[in-house]
């Protein structure tokens, strides 16, 4: 149609290549989606936690990517709405007797609400001083959370003790089960929408900001909007996250919520490829990983190796960084158009 | 480089003569300042209003700058600058560099704050608009060194254009309503049509920041076009081309004009391009206007010659 005027060559050599990414995209979908669902009828108990851990963070890395990935924005904090987003559903769930699943959405406005009232003064930051304030934020939280004066909402240093939902609807799921279902559920739901929104006209405008801020003004994007909305969008993604984790675990302590955690998602994002959707399933997958394996290798050393287990995380991750600098997404995005290049070489014209 | 200017002026072509939009086509006087002729559009209107490409009449000016001035610190950017620029017109702003002609367009993108003066817009103070709304009251630009966003595909790049010009939100989009799916159909269409026209139909989907400059200055224009503007500023669009580009660049302009009825203001230190393509010349030379009229008259202007050639002439 409108590519009418190009060389055939180069045209149809693009169009296989992308045909033919787009047929591995399909597959790789396909196969995702088969051991999403089978999973829980192979894997039980804690790998089954684990792996809906697993999805938990994928929402929270998502909402983060949106932010820092796309929109350029930098926030070591995001542990802090997280942790919100955890408190949130406890505290509607215990103290408001509100239904385990209302809460989820309720968390996320929550969030939603928090960050952007956060992203709109935080808006006059740039760069390092942004990624100060975040810290700070982090930091705080979970002091926050342990404050006296709070003893009543949040438990303090005890935390929040929540049962554990069983399957609704006489489903015969065990609760494990259900409870990695719903977290598929939510994921699927959340990876949707984010795909949606990045892919659109909000999503263009959201890089324009990142790309370049000036032109982005005069090409009429509200600047000051989109960033704080941004903002609101990613802790509501994290809000949705935090809040399937404390249904999840069941249990709700300030401990959870320390730096590391705020930490683990930066680097969630950046294992699993900046400013993209899929790959945060595989930073979730090392944020969730990675930490316990690094345990358990180090307890291959012996007694002798106590301190080994941070060691071999760091040089793990900075392994990975040097292979991958751009990411699991970036290597994915590459394999591709490698393959097909190598297989069908274009003549040159 | 001094040399090339020096020969723009002295063996420049005819000018043009009077172009077919309404009598005033030459005539800088009749646009004098009356803002009373154009009623402020409202918002609404400025969105969705119909963007049909009739020529305007040389009458009513479309832009009024009065009294602007811009100081840096000690440096005085732009010193009580005033023109007028009518409908329809191809109005060129020459000057040497640190002129000011570059503030004087950001002052009309509002990226840099008048410290006085006033800007009017079709009737609209332009001055107490925010940056990203200038887009939406019909003007656009393009910057002298490249903006483009780089890591978007040219496509993007000019369906980034339209983004003033569609609606939905974060909400509408996270969703995929059918509102946001006719929009991205809509602007995509448009984006493609001027994809076509400015033969960048090859690279439409690759990256913008790995583009030759030539070609990164076209997609520049497409993009400054996508957001169907009434003025259209150009910093140097001649700036790095080879003499095809710059000759294929005028009929570009020209077309610009004379079918789809924008009016442009033309930055550009390629004196024989400004020349044969502008009804109006406004000279700038540190900060203070030195000519403003036919460029025929400017040419011949004794404080024009002198800006360029310095006091030897
Ligand atoms: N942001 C700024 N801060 C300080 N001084 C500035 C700034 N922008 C422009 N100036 C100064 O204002 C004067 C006019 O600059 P401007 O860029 O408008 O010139 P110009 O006519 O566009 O020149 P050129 O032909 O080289 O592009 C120069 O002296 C420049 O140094
Ligand atoms: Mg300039």
């Amino acid at each position: 149609m409108t590519l009418a005027n190009d060389t055939p060559t180069a045209l149809s050599a693009a169009a296989i290549a992308q045909a033919g990414s787009r047929r591995l995209q399909r597959l790789a979908m396909g196969v995702f989606c088969i051991f999403a669902l089978g999973l829980p009828f192979v894997a039980s108990g804690y790998h089954l936690f684990q792996f809906a851990q697993v999805l938990i963070y994928a929402i929270a890395l998502l909402g983060l990517n949106i932010l820092t990935g796309y929109n350029g924005q930098i926030s070591l904090g995001h542990g802090a709405f997280y942790a919100i987003g955890g408190y949130a559903m406890a505290i509607l769930a215990t103290k408001f007797d509100v239904p385990y699943w209302a809460t989820i959405p309720v968390s996320g406005l929550i969030c939603f609400v928090a960050g952007f009232l956060f992203g709109l003064p935080a808006l006059r930051l740039g760069g390092l001083y942004l990624a100060l304030a975040t810290f700070a934020l982090a930091v705080a939280t979970p002091q926050l959370l342990n404050y006296r004066g709070f003893d009543a909402w949040t438990g303090g240093s005890q935390g929040l003790q929540l049962g554990k939902p069983h399957a609704p609807f006489a489903l015969p799921l065990t609760s494990d089960q259900w409870l990695y279902f719903l977290c598929l559920v939510c994921a699927a739901l959340m990876f949707w929408a984010a795909a949606n929104l990045v892919r659109g006209r909000i999503g263009r405008a959201i890089i324009a900001i990142r790309d370049h801020p000036i032109a982005a003004e005069t090409m009429g994007i509200n600047i000051s909007f989109y960033k704080a909305m941004c903002f609101g969008v990613s802790a509501l993604y994290a809000g949705v996250a935090g809040a399937l984790g404390s249904i999840v675990v069941g249990f709700i302590s300030p401990d959870s919520f320390g730096l590391f955690l705020s930490l683990s998602f930066l680097v969630g994002i950046v294992v699993g490829g900046l400013a993209s959707i899929w790959g945060v399933l595989f930073g979730a997958l090392f944020i969730e990983f990675v930490p316990n394996y690094a345990d358990q290798l180090s307890d291959l050393f012996g007694e002798s190796a106590k301190a080994l287990p941070g060691a071999i995380y760091g040089i793990l991750l900075i392994g990975l960084m040097y292979l991958m600098p751009t990411g699991v997404a970036g290597v994915i995005r590459t394999a591709p158009g490698l393959l097909s290049r190598l297989f069908s070489r274009p003549k040159r014209v | 480089m001094l040399a090339k200017r020096l020969q723009g002026i002295i063996l420049m072509p005819a000018p043009r003569s009077a172009k077919s939009n309404g009598g005033g086509g030459n005539d800088h006087a009749a646009g004098a300042p009356s803002r009373a002729i154009r009623m402020p559009r409202r918002r609404k209107a400025d969105c969705f209003g119909d963007m049909s490409a009739t020529p305007r009449t040389g009458a009513a000016p479309l832009l009024v700058v009065e009294g602007v001035s811009v100081r840096f610190g000690g440096i005085v950017a732009l010193d009580s600058i005033s023109f007028a620029v009518a409908g329809g017109q191809i109005c060129g702003l020459i000057g040497p560099n640190g002129a000011g002609k570059t503030t004087l367009f950001n002052c009309l993108s509002r990226l840099y704050r008048a410290d006085r003066g006033a800007i009017t817009f079709e009737g609209r103070p332009l001055l107490s608009a925010s940056k990203h709304e200038i887009a939406q009251c019909g003007i656009a630009r393009t910057f002298q060194n490249l903006a483009l966003f780089r890591t978007m595909t040219v496509l993007e790049n000019v369906m980034i254009g339209a983004h003033c010009r569609a609606r939905g939100g974060f909400f509408a989009d996270a969703l995929a309503l059918p509102l946001t799916r006719r929009e991205e159909q809509r602007i995509r269409e448009r984006a493609m049509a001027l994809i076509d026209e400015f033969a960048l139909g090859a690279v439409a989907g690759t990256p913008a920041g790995e583009l030759p400059f030539g070609t990164q200055k076209r997609v520049e224009l497409a993009r400054a076009l996508a957001s169907e503007p009434r003025l259209l500023l150009l910093d140097e669009p001649a700036g790095g081309l080879n003499h095809e580009e710059v000759d294929s660049l005028r009929g570009e302009i020209q077309a610009i004009r004379d079918r789809r009825g924008i009016t442009v203001l033309l930055v550009e230190h390629h004196m024989n391009l400004v020349m044969r393509v502008s009804d109006q010349v406004v000279a700038l030379n540190f900060g203070r206007k030195i000519a403003d009229g036919p460029p025929g008259e400017v040419q011949q202007n004794p404080d024009v010659i002198r800006a360029y050639l310095g006091d030897a002439a």
